[in-house]
Order: C-alpha cells, then sequence, then structure tokens
C-alpha cells in the first residue's frame, strides 16, 4: 500500500502513544450534512488521521430494485441523492432506455435537460448555503434558501411534489408540462444571475470567506484521479472532464456552455467553479427556452410507456397495453449498460443488468459522493479541526447518496 | 432505433484498442469479449486482473486512467458465481470499457486494486460487505455499510429482500 495514502488505514484500532486523542464527530453533527461520522485522531487541534465511517443511511436501494418492476423503480431513485432528483430519474431513465433501443423525442431530451440544469441550481444553492453557513455566514443561507423554494415551486408545478419528484419516466415524461410553466421559468431564470451577483456580494471578497476557504483542503489532480474524484470537486482541481461536454447524452451537445476549471485544488476553488457553474446552468436553461421543440413527450412504444388517458377511453389497445405496463411491467431484452451523467457533484452512474424479464437483475449506483468522500483523507490531513468542516463543505456531500 | 445483435466474437473485436493491447500482452488473460448497446465488456481470467488494469491505465495507446466503479453480480445458483464487474475510463480518449471477472462461490477472492488506484479502496469494501467477495491485498478490508455484527451479505440472490427473520 502507498505510503501516501497509508491514512486510509484505521484510526482506533492502531493508537500508540499518549500524544494523539481521538476524538468522534458525528453522526449527528450538524456541519456533516446529514449522518456521517468521523474519527479524528488529534495532535492537539492537528489532524493526524482522519477516517469517515459511514452506513447509517443504507437501505439497501439496490436490493430492492430487484424486487420491482422496472417502471417502480423511478420513484427510488429519487431518494437516494435528494438534493438533486431528476438526476438521478435521468440516469436510470437512461440506463434503460438504452438497454432497450428507445429514441426520446426532441422535447422530452430538451425538457429535461432544461429540468436537470434547474435540478443543479437547487443543488448548489443548498451546497453554497449550508457550506457558507457552516463557515459562519448565516445570511447566504437564507438568501440562497429563497430563491431554492421557487425552483421547489417550479417542480412542483410540473410534477406535483417539491422534492421527490419521478418525473422522468422510462420512454420520456410522466405529463406535459402545465400551461404558463415555461413563462414562469423564463422570468425566474431571468433574474437568477442578479441574485449569483447577491451571494458572490456577500462572499467572493469577504476576507472572512476566504480566510477560511484559501489554502485549505487541498487536492492535487494526480490525488484527484487516483481516488475517483469527478464533478466540482476534481474540476477545481484541474481535471478538465464534465461529462455533459464530453459525454453528451439527453442532447446536452447541441447546447453551448462552458465548464469552468481551476487549479489551486483548495475549497475557494471549488466554491468559484460551483459559482460559475450556476451561471453556465442558467445559460443553458435560457437556451432550452428559447429553442423548445415541439412534439410528443413520449416515445413511440405502446408496450413500454403508458397510453394517454383519452386514448385508453377510446380504443381497446390502449387500455390493454396499460393494464399489461401496470399489472405485468415491460420486460427488457437481457443485457447489461452503464450510463453516467453529471450530477451536481460529480459522475452519477447506473449500471443495471438485465436478464430479459420485467425486474431488473441488478442495479448498482456509482454515486458521486461515495467515491468523492476518499478526497476528505488528504484533504484534511495536517488540517485544524475547523478546516474539516469547510473541507466537508466543499466536497458536497449527500450522505443518502453515499449510503444508498 | 432497434438493438443490435450483441458481437462477442473476438477476431471482430480485435481492432479494439483495449482488447487489442490486452491480446498482445498475454492472449491466455482474456477469456471473452463482448460489444452491446455500444459498450465493450472484457473478461479477464482473475490472475491476470491486476496486471491487465495497470497495463490499460499506463500504456498510452488505451489510457483508461480513472477507475468510475466497481461492482458485482450474483449469478446463483449458476457456477462461477459471481461477476465482479470494473468500470474504466479513459478521459483521453472519452471511451469507457468494463473489465469483468468471474468468481467461484468455493473461494471468492481476487486480488484489490487499491494500490493503482487508492479510490478503489470503499468500493471494494463495499462488493466485500454486500457480496462476500474479498479482495487481496486491500488495506482494510472490513464491513462498511452493515453493522459489523451483520450475519451474512445481503446483495447476495439467496439473501431474501426482507432479511433473515
Amino acid at each position: 500500500m502507498a505510503s501516501k495514502f497509508s491514512n486510509l488505514e484505521p484510526v482506533v484500532e492502531v493508537i500508540g502513544d499518549d500524544r494523539t486523542m481521538v476524538l468522534n464527530m458525528g453522526p449527528q453533527h450538524p456541519s456533516t450534512h446529514g449522518v456521517l461520522r468521523l474519527l479524528l485522531e488529534l495532535d492537539g487541534e492537528t489532524i493526524v488521521r482522519i477516517r469517515p465511517d459511514i452506513g447509517f443511511l443504507h437501505t439497501g436501494i439496490e436490493k430492492t430494485c430487484e424486487a420491482k418492476f422496472y417502471q417502480q423503480v423511478v420513484p427510488l431513485t429519487d431518494r437516494i441523492d435528494y438534493l438533486c432528483p431528476m438526476t438521478n430519474n435521468l440516469a436510470y431513465v437512461l440506463a434503460v432506455e438504452k438497454l432497450l433501443g428507445l429514441e426520446m423525442p426532441k422535447r422530452a431530451q430538451w425538457i429535461r435537460v432544461l429540468l436537470n440544469e434547474l435540478t443543479r441550481l437547487n443543488s448548489h444553492l443548498v451546497w453554497l448555503g449550508t457550506h457558507a453557513m457552516d463557515v459562519g455566514a448565516m445570511t447566504v443561507f437564507l438568501y440562497c434558501f429563497r430563491e431554492r423554494e421557487d425552483i421547489l415551486r417550479l417542480f412542483e408545478m410540473v410534477s406535483g411534489q417539491r422534492m421527490m419528484t419521478s418525473y422522468f419516466r422510462v420512454g420520456g415524461l410522466a405529463l406535459e408540462v402545465p400551461l404558463g410553466f415555461f413563462e414562469r421559468v423564463k422570468r425566474f431564470i431571468d433574474a437568477f444571475p442578479g441574485h449569483i451577483d447577491e451571494y458572490e456580494d456577500l462572499l467572493t471578497q469577504n476576507p472572512i470567506w476566504t480566510g477560511r476557504t484559501k489554502g485549505v483542503g487541498k487536492i492535487t489532480y494526480e490525488d484527484a484521479i487516483a481516488l475517483g474524484l469527478s464533478g466540482g470537486v476534481a474540476r477545481g482541481s484541474g481535471v478538465d472532464w464534465d461529462l455533459r461536454r464530453d459525454m453528451p447524452y439527453s442532447s446536452y451537445d447541441q447546447f453551448d456552455f462552458k465548464v469552468p476549471l481551476a487549479t489551486e485544488g483548495d475549497v475557494f476553488a471549488r466554491y468559484v467553479i460551483r459559482v460559475q457553474e450556476m451561471r453556465e446552468s442558467t445559460k443553458i436553461i435560457q437556451q432550452a427556452l428559447a429553442g423548445m421543440p415541439e412534439g410528443p413527450i413520449k416515445a413511440d412504444a405502446p408496450k413500454v410507456v403508458l397510453p394517454d388517458r383519452e386514448k385508453m377511453k377510446t380504443q381497446m389497445e390502449a387500455l390493454i397495453y396499460h393494464f399489461k405496463i401496470v399489472t405485468e411491467g415491460f420486460t427488457v431484452p437481457a443485457g447489461e449498460v452503464y450510463q453516467g451523467v453529471e450530477s451536481p457533484r460529480g459522475e452519477m452512474g447506473y449500471y443495471i443488468v438485465s436478464d430479459g424479464t420485467a425486474k431488473p437483475y441488478r442495479v448498482h449506483m456509482r454515486s458521486p459522493s461515495f467515491a468523492n468522500l476518499n478526497a476528505i483523507l488528504p484533504m484534511c490531513q495536517g488540517q485544524l479541526i475547523a478546516d474539516v468542516v469547510a473541507a466537508i463543505g466543499s466536497i458536497d456531500i449527500v450522505l443518502g447518496d453515499v449510503d444508498r | 432505433m432497434a438493438l443490435a445483435a450483441a458481437i462477442t466474437d473476438l477476431e471482430q473485436l480485435k481492432d479494439r484498442p483495449a482488447l487489442a493491447r490486452l491480446l498482445s500482452w498475454k492472449a491466455e488473460a482474456v477469456t471473452g469479449a463482448k460489444f452491446d448497446r455500444g459498450e465493450l465488456t472484457i473478461r479477464v481470467r482473475r490472475e491476470c486482473l491486476r496486471e491487465a488494469c495497470a497495463l490499460l491505465r499506463d500504456d498510452a495507446a488505451t489510457g483508461f486512467n480513472f477507475l468510475s466503479d466497481i461492482t458485482c453480480v450474483d449469478w446463483y445458483p449458476e457456477e462461477p458465481r459471481f461477476e465482479v464487474v470494473y468500470s474504466l475510463l479513459s478521459m483521453a480518449r472519452k471511451e469507457r470499457i468494463r473489465i469483468k471477472v468471474k468468481l467461484d462461490s468455493a473461494d471468492p477472492g481476487v486480488d484489490s486494486l487499491t494500490d493503482l488506484w487508492p479510490g478503489a479502496n470503499p468500493f471494494e469494501r463495499e462488493v466485500f460487505d454486500l457480496f462476500g467477495v474479498r479482495f487481496h491485498g486491500h488495506p482494510y478490508l472490513r464491513r462498511i455499510m452493515m453493522p459489523e455484527d451483520w450475519e451474512g451479505h445481503p446483495l447476495r440472490k439467496d439473501y431474501p429482500v426482507e432479511g433473515y427473520r
């Protein structure tokens, strides 16, 4: 084992001398963003070693998926990363559509992109608010949650739910968007760059904020690759990689956006990147609104996609298909796929194995938080306890995503 | 878009850089390959896994520098029962491949990749915890999701969904 990462090894069991003490942080600690337990081995206030202890939120979602029909898995995916439900929905439905060989209509793809970027804004707002609050800036939290509330109202408008949306379905969307939805998104998004300026006014030049974040929690390019980091954490260390641009899915190749990049690798760099990402997401949403194609929102696959209500009232076949899909599910040809999407936290991947029946044989989620948690180890070694809080915040961890 | 049939013939697939590199290194290391739905899967002998991954990572022609994911599939009651699945990503070539290793239930163990990618650590622990597959050379192979004193490995197919009562 390379000595550089020897801090991956356990802490409590190897305490030899009397210089160090072990401090237990969490699982019930406000700045761990959920139920993360950290074991810190300390020399005074300096961290010698750190070990995360996870699994408190493990619900066995992967096992549950094996007992459900393909369409019944969609609501489960919301609950993995509860800050970006639409991204999880998207990764799952794209994977199943790849297994089925389904082609989505343009409009469905564009609405998916639009809602995905709104989800990214939603998730980044929660991140920014809580991260700033951890470091001591209370006001930002209130500002961020003001805008987040608007986004949740938009989600409620399309899906009927504020958080667990389940709006994307295998083969399209649950419903056509309601009347007046795009206008409301437009009103929100036109005002949003001004709100980002507000957050930046509060933080970017703020000496307390920069003092707490610059040069803290550093991670190098090589470590970022070796530890499997992705998303803002990797891009903050100079890893120029974004699945939306580099391996496009769901029509992302038709949008014009930049991938922010920084090389400092510290907490401040990750802050700058995510704020820039919000600005880029705003641009993507504006492009999606301007060029939204007309047409169907569901694929032409009657054996997979639930028929419209109107058709069920007039056509025998539609009624039969509806009954069959709801009671027996739809079968998926045997095979396996891996579909990765760029979630607000990094690479969210679904690996699905089908054995040809109506239930998945195996569903595995490659969750970004789980891999990014690796970064806590090199980030915190030799730093102060207070910096652990800044480091966790900058990883943007969601414990539901870690434990599944 | 109709599904194209999966290609499993090594002859047809040997132009793919990853497979070509492995075949020219050690032809007997590769036990099979599949190209299905735009994704390449290579099955390797379990003794060769570590070396094969190191080769794919370091060779400039393949450049699979990023380990995305490690997971496992249980094909109970078939033997060999476990299939450990590695997803590698080449950022330079914007390409993914899947490496697979089959393991018997009598001795489910394979070399750990933690010295190639330290990030493999939690993924291997998760597979160990939920499937009972061992990773030789792993620095800290202990349960990660389930409590330390848990009995059984929940994602195995012979483990009931609602647990043992």
